[in-house]
């Protein structure tokens, strides 16, 4: 595919797709959570938006699919084709700062920031609780309701919290 | 014995073996990736066997969630090879190409956890290696080796565990490892159609299996993994008994209620 800068319409229709919740995280929209690799007007009346999964197995993906189909719908594009990209793969420095505030709000602590490969080494950060704040918390288990999260226990207020892990 | 039939059988339910590969794909690439497409697909299966059975909630999750990334990254591979749920559903025992380690029984919570950490060690050197390149699977090799970097981290963590645990979790542990290392050597078997050889990944794959027990207080089995005495034959289509047990649990849905939607 050609890469071109978008045109208005696409970056409109950009906007709306971006802006469907995600099916796991009703919180986070596609955009603030990273997924949406572009929309393009292959002709009038015919779009095509590239996703990208968060894991390869991860199963919202096809509700995303049909929610972004639903959405350019409702604002007239007849013709709506979703695409699946791999590459580059999403990580979870792709959520987006507004996307890490609604987290913690929801009560996950938000992934860590990993930075670019080959930069600086990062400092090692604390996973706060998003209920408390501390920075005493501890693993209970590396996967939790979904594959994109572990289970830990803040020490301070004893309460169990879902953390997105770095990926 | 009748060697091949089951695979060049026209007549059966195993004619949809040859689900036309896309078009204009590399037939050594679309073998390759129904080999680790099978090995995914079935290790996914093993794992959701324990899907009310594990040992605590937790840990339930926890090979559930492995098992699903194991089945994303096993649509991606059998899609490249032709129809995914026809080669899922629809083969014999016989044309699957999966290693003969993935397709071994759950046993005990640490025989589970011996063949996480052989595989997942194996899959995460291979992973990388593909990523490092630039051939049709790199795509999807750099996304799903974060995946797996978690799993190995799981099974190695079990393995420290158990391994240090009590004496009767380290009698597991330590039985567990033993009757899983004749598997060990077939990972390592030259594949065609990767941009990398797997030989070249075994020195890395003991290094790091023999760090994991040696750390957890397990002997490094001493049995044979290479030589004439190892086991493992899945690459060619040769399975172990329990294996068509498996299939047919996986399979008997599909192939009793042909195009049933959920």
């Amino acid at each position: 595919m050609v890469t071109t800068a978008p045109t208005p319409l696409e970056e409109e229709l950009a906007r709306i797709a971006g802006a469907v919740p995600d099916p796991e995280l009703p919180v986070l929209t596609l955009a603030e959570l990273g997924v949406l690799r572009g929309v393009h007007v292959l002709a009038p009346g015919r779009v095509e938006v590239a996703l990208t999964p968060t894991y390869t197995g991860c199963p919202a993906v096809e509700t995303m699919s049909t929610d972004i189909e639903h959405a350019l719908h409702a604002h007239g594009v007849p013709e709506v084709t979703v695409v699946t990209v791999l590459a580059p793969a999403w990580s979870t420095d792709d959520i987006s700062e507004e996307g890490r505030r609604k987290l913690t709000e929801f009560g996950i602590a938000p992934p860590r920031p990993q930075g670019p490969v080959g930069g600086p080494v990062a400092l090692t950060l604390a996973i706060r609780c998003p209920h408390c704040g501390s920075t005493e918390t501890e693993l209970l288990s590396r996967f939790s309701s979904t594959a994109c999260k572990a289970l830990r226990r803040c020490t301070a207020c004893r309460e169990p919290f879902d953390h997105f892990k770095e990926l | 014995m009748t060697g091949t039939d089951t695979t060049t059988a026209p007549a059966t339910a195993g004619a949809a073996v040859t689900a036309p590969a896309p078009t204009g794909a590399d037939p050594a690439v679309t073998a390759a990736a129904l080999a680790l497409g099978d090995d995914a697909l079935v290790l996914a299966q093993r794992l959701g066997e324990w899907a009310g059975s594990a040992p605590v909630l937790e840990e339930e999750v926890a090979l559930a969630n492995i098992a699903l990334d194991l089945l994303g990254q096993a649509r991606i591979l059998l899609s490249l090879a032709g129809d995914e749920d026809e080669l899922a559903f629809l083969r014999e025992e016989r044309a699957f190409r999966n290693l003969q380690l993935v397709e071994q029984p759950n046993g005990d919570f640490a025989h589970t956890i011996a063949r996480q950490l052989y595989f997942s060690t194996y899959q995460r050197l291979l992973y990388a290696a593909l990523a490092a390149g630039d051939g049709p699977l790199a795509g999807l090799a750099a996304k799903a080796v974060k995946e797996v970097a978690y799993h190995q981290d799981h099974a190695e963590q079990w393995t420290l565990r158990l391994g240090d645990g009590t004496e009767e979790s380290r009698r597991r542990m330590q039985t567990a490892c033993d009757a899983l290392w004749r598997y060990t050597g077939e990972p390592f078997q030259p594949l065609g159609g990767l941009d990398v050889d797997p030989t070249t990944l075994e020195t890395a794959w003991l290094d790091s299996v023999t760090a994991v027990l040696t750390r957890a207080g397990l002997t490094v089995p001493a049995g044979p993994r290479t030589g004439a005495w190892r086991a493992g034959a899945g690459r060619q289509g040769l399975h172990t008994e329990s294996f068509g047990r498996m299939l047919a649990e996986m399979q008997h849905l599909h192939r009793s209620h042909p195009g049933a939607t959920w």
